[in-house]
């Protein structure tokens, strides 16, 4: 009697529903296979060490003495916060065509048809990416300690420069992340990414903007590298640095901060559109 | 609802004779979708009933993916309903994204981590914690034959064994409807089949599933209803006996020594049946019939008259790959006919 009042029952209309993850601990698990990718593949990181030394090295000893960084300033004090803070684009450029391969291998198809915050998926490879920088960033400071650059800033002012350089990484993450996003394949986002290293070299990353003709000045003087190599730089540098800038530090700090704000605000809309978009 | 087939509607009535009152797995109303120009689903409708596994046969660009994903919520239809399980899912796909598991054409796993730490993965994502993750992970493995593989990266595996690890995390959330985008594309033949075997356990198991293929051997093997789908429409629907019969009901075939002889074999059987088909390459010449065994008899004698030199002659019923060329007008893996008869 029992089993046939059982039988009988309307069965469930809808399964007890599966919540799925919330926000962080989504972005958490996204964060950690990106970061457990880069770890297992060491060809990857043996290979960004030796190109930023020998990027370096190259600046450091070979044109190096030719370029005059101002009144008795050591090229080497000069070269390192440059180097330093511009490796957020050299190593950053990686998670465009990393984003890419998600896209194409069907990856994010996968996240995306999960029930999950689909703004996860991105914060946590942002994040993940941003870490990855980090890692970059200690290595480049090793090694610009290496070849003889010395800090003439106290230690707050040292971490000061190296917590704007880890902010200004996370901002260009979101450029490559929406290059990966928007490029479709993973050679078209490394081919886009590459151009990115125009910023690098019309900026004051390596050379003085007071040494590039009259009608390229401005173009480096406008555009968000070069605020940030100049408020690494002076914090990095001490007085003898601030000296050779036209404005106070203060100054640097803020322009590069506004110019990471408008950063992360345009391009990690875009990746969110472009990475919910339904179509 | 005019690309409904009889046989379609025929099975449609059995079904709805069913006691049972849950809401259909899935139902596509007027899906519409556009490309550009290019209609990708062109007012699909669809119904599929709890318990039957479907497979969508169609040609590439007949809409199949396209269909799949709008179910998986990866894109929103232009036009039409569509419901999962009964919950809307273009007014709320997250909740579909909770009942459904999508495994689509390529292996989208992580090679860099191993099958179990993918597995894991998409356990947390559906908020198991930690050691519900893994026991969710270990009893999936267990299930896809992957137990000894667990602990290799994936870098490594075979494509096969990538392929049932990837149809294994679609399944970690324990999915109501589990979307299949052209499961075995690109397998070889015995991870094709090893993969067939992993499908009809989870059937077995009670596990809803709509898959895509343009196999006809695939949807054959693998499915209860076939639904035929052509230029983003539904062409015909029914189980694999009914879509059969829509192509006759024989086939006469002769298989000839000499292909020269073709010409005159098909002018015979032109006599006893529809418009007869010839394949030199097989030396094969055939037709559907109606009255098989008696046509038969008189094709016989027909042929004997004429005395071309016969290999084999045999009366059987048609192949789906008939019935789809019967129903399109192309065959179901000849994208390049098709690309003709638009034109």
């Amino acid at each position: 009697m029992t089993a046939l009042t059982n039988s009988a029952a309307p069965a469930p209309t809808v399964d007890p529903p599966r919540v799925g993850a919330r926000f962080w601990p989504s972005s958490a698990q996204v964060a950690q296979r990106t970061v457990r990718k880069f770890v297992r593949t060491p060809q990857l990181i043996v290979l960004a060490t030796v190109q930023s030394a020998v990027f370096l090295v190259v600046f450091r000893y070979i044109f190096g003495g030719a370029i005059n960084a101002g009144r008795g300033l050591g090229y080497v004090d000069f070269l390192v916060p440059g180097f330093v803070t511009t490796l957020i684009l050299f190593n950053g450029m990686s998670a465009a065509a990393g984003v890419a391969e998600d896209v194409e291998n069907g990856l994010f198809d996968r996240l995306r048809s999960l029930p999950i915050p689909r703004a996860a998926v991105l914060a946590g490879r942002g994040l993940a990416d941003t870490a990855l920088v980090v890692w970059g960033l200690f290595v480049g400071s090793a090694l610009g300690f290496a070849v003889g650059f010395r800090m003439h800033a106290s230690i707050g002012h040292g971490l000061a420069a190296f917590g704007l350089c880890v902010l200004y990484g996370f901002a260009f993450e979101w450029v490559f992340i929406a290059i990966g996003l928007l490029s479709g394949t993973a050679q078209a986002a490394q081919g886009m990414s590459v151009m990115m290293t125009l910023f690098v070299f019309v900026s004051s990353a390596y050379v003085p903007v007071a040494s590039m003709p009259g009608w390229l000045r401005p173009v480096a003087e406008h555009q968000p590298v070069t605020p940030m190599v100049d408020a690494v730089r002076a914090l990095a540098g001490g007085p003898r640095v601030q000296a050779l800038l036209p404005h106070p530090t203060t100054y640097y700090v803020w322009v590069s901060l506004v110019w990471t704000a408008g950063i992360i605000a345009v391009f990690a809309s875009l990746a969110a559109a472009r990475f919910s978009r339904r179509r | 609802m005019t690309s409904h087939s009889p046989a379609a509607s025929g099975r449609r009535t059995t079904t709805e004779a069913d006691p049972t009152t849950a809401p259909p797995v899935l139902r596509a109303s007027g899906l519409v979708k556009h490309y550009g120009n290019t209609r990708a689903l062109d007012g699909l409708n669809l119904v599929l009933r709890p318990g039957r596994v479907v497979a969508l046969l169609g040609p590439n660009g007949a809409g199949k993916t396209t269909f799949v994903r709008a179910v998986a919520t990866l894109l929103r239809p232009d036009a039409g309903a569509l419901e999962v399980a009964g919950v809307d899912a273009l007014r709320r796909p997250a909740q579909v994204r909770q009942i459904i598991g999508l495994a689509g054409q390529f292996a989208a796993v992580e090679p860099a981590m191993t099958g179990r730490e993918n597995l894991v993965m998409v356990g947390r994502l559906f908020g198991l914690k930690g050691s519900r993750a893994k026991a969710a992970a270990a009893s999936v493995l267990q299930r896809m034959g992957l137990t000894e593989d667990a602990d290799r990266l994936v870098r490594g595996y075979s494509g096969g064994l990538r392929r049932r690890l990837d149809l294994g995390a679609s399944l970690v959330g324990t999915p109501r409807l589990l979307l299949l985008d052209e499961p075995t594309t690109g397998l070889d033949p015995g991870s094709r089949i090893r993969l067939w075997d992993a499908i009809r356990q989870l059937v077995a198991d009670g596990t809803d599933v709509l898959l895509t293929t343009q196999y006809l051997d695939e949807a054959d093997q693998l499915a209860a209803d076939i639904v035929i789908i052509d230029h983003g429409r539904v062409v015909a629907a029914g189980t694999p006996a009914e879509l059969k019969a829509l192509g006759g009901d024989d086939v006469i075939e002769v298989h000839v020594r000499d292909p020269l002889a073709l010409g005159e074999v098909a002018a015979v059987l032109a006599t006893v049946g529809g418009e007869p088909r010839t394949d030199p390459a097989t030396r094969r010449a055939w037709t559907a019939v109606s009255d098989g065994t008696r046509r038969l008899m008189e094709a016989m004698r027909a042929l004997d008259r004429t005395g071309v030199p016969i290999d084999d002659i045999a009366l059987r019923h048609p192949t789906l790959d008939e019935v789809f060329l019967t129903l399109t007008g192309h065959r179901a893996d000849d994208a390049s006919v098709r690309k003709e008869q638009q034109s």
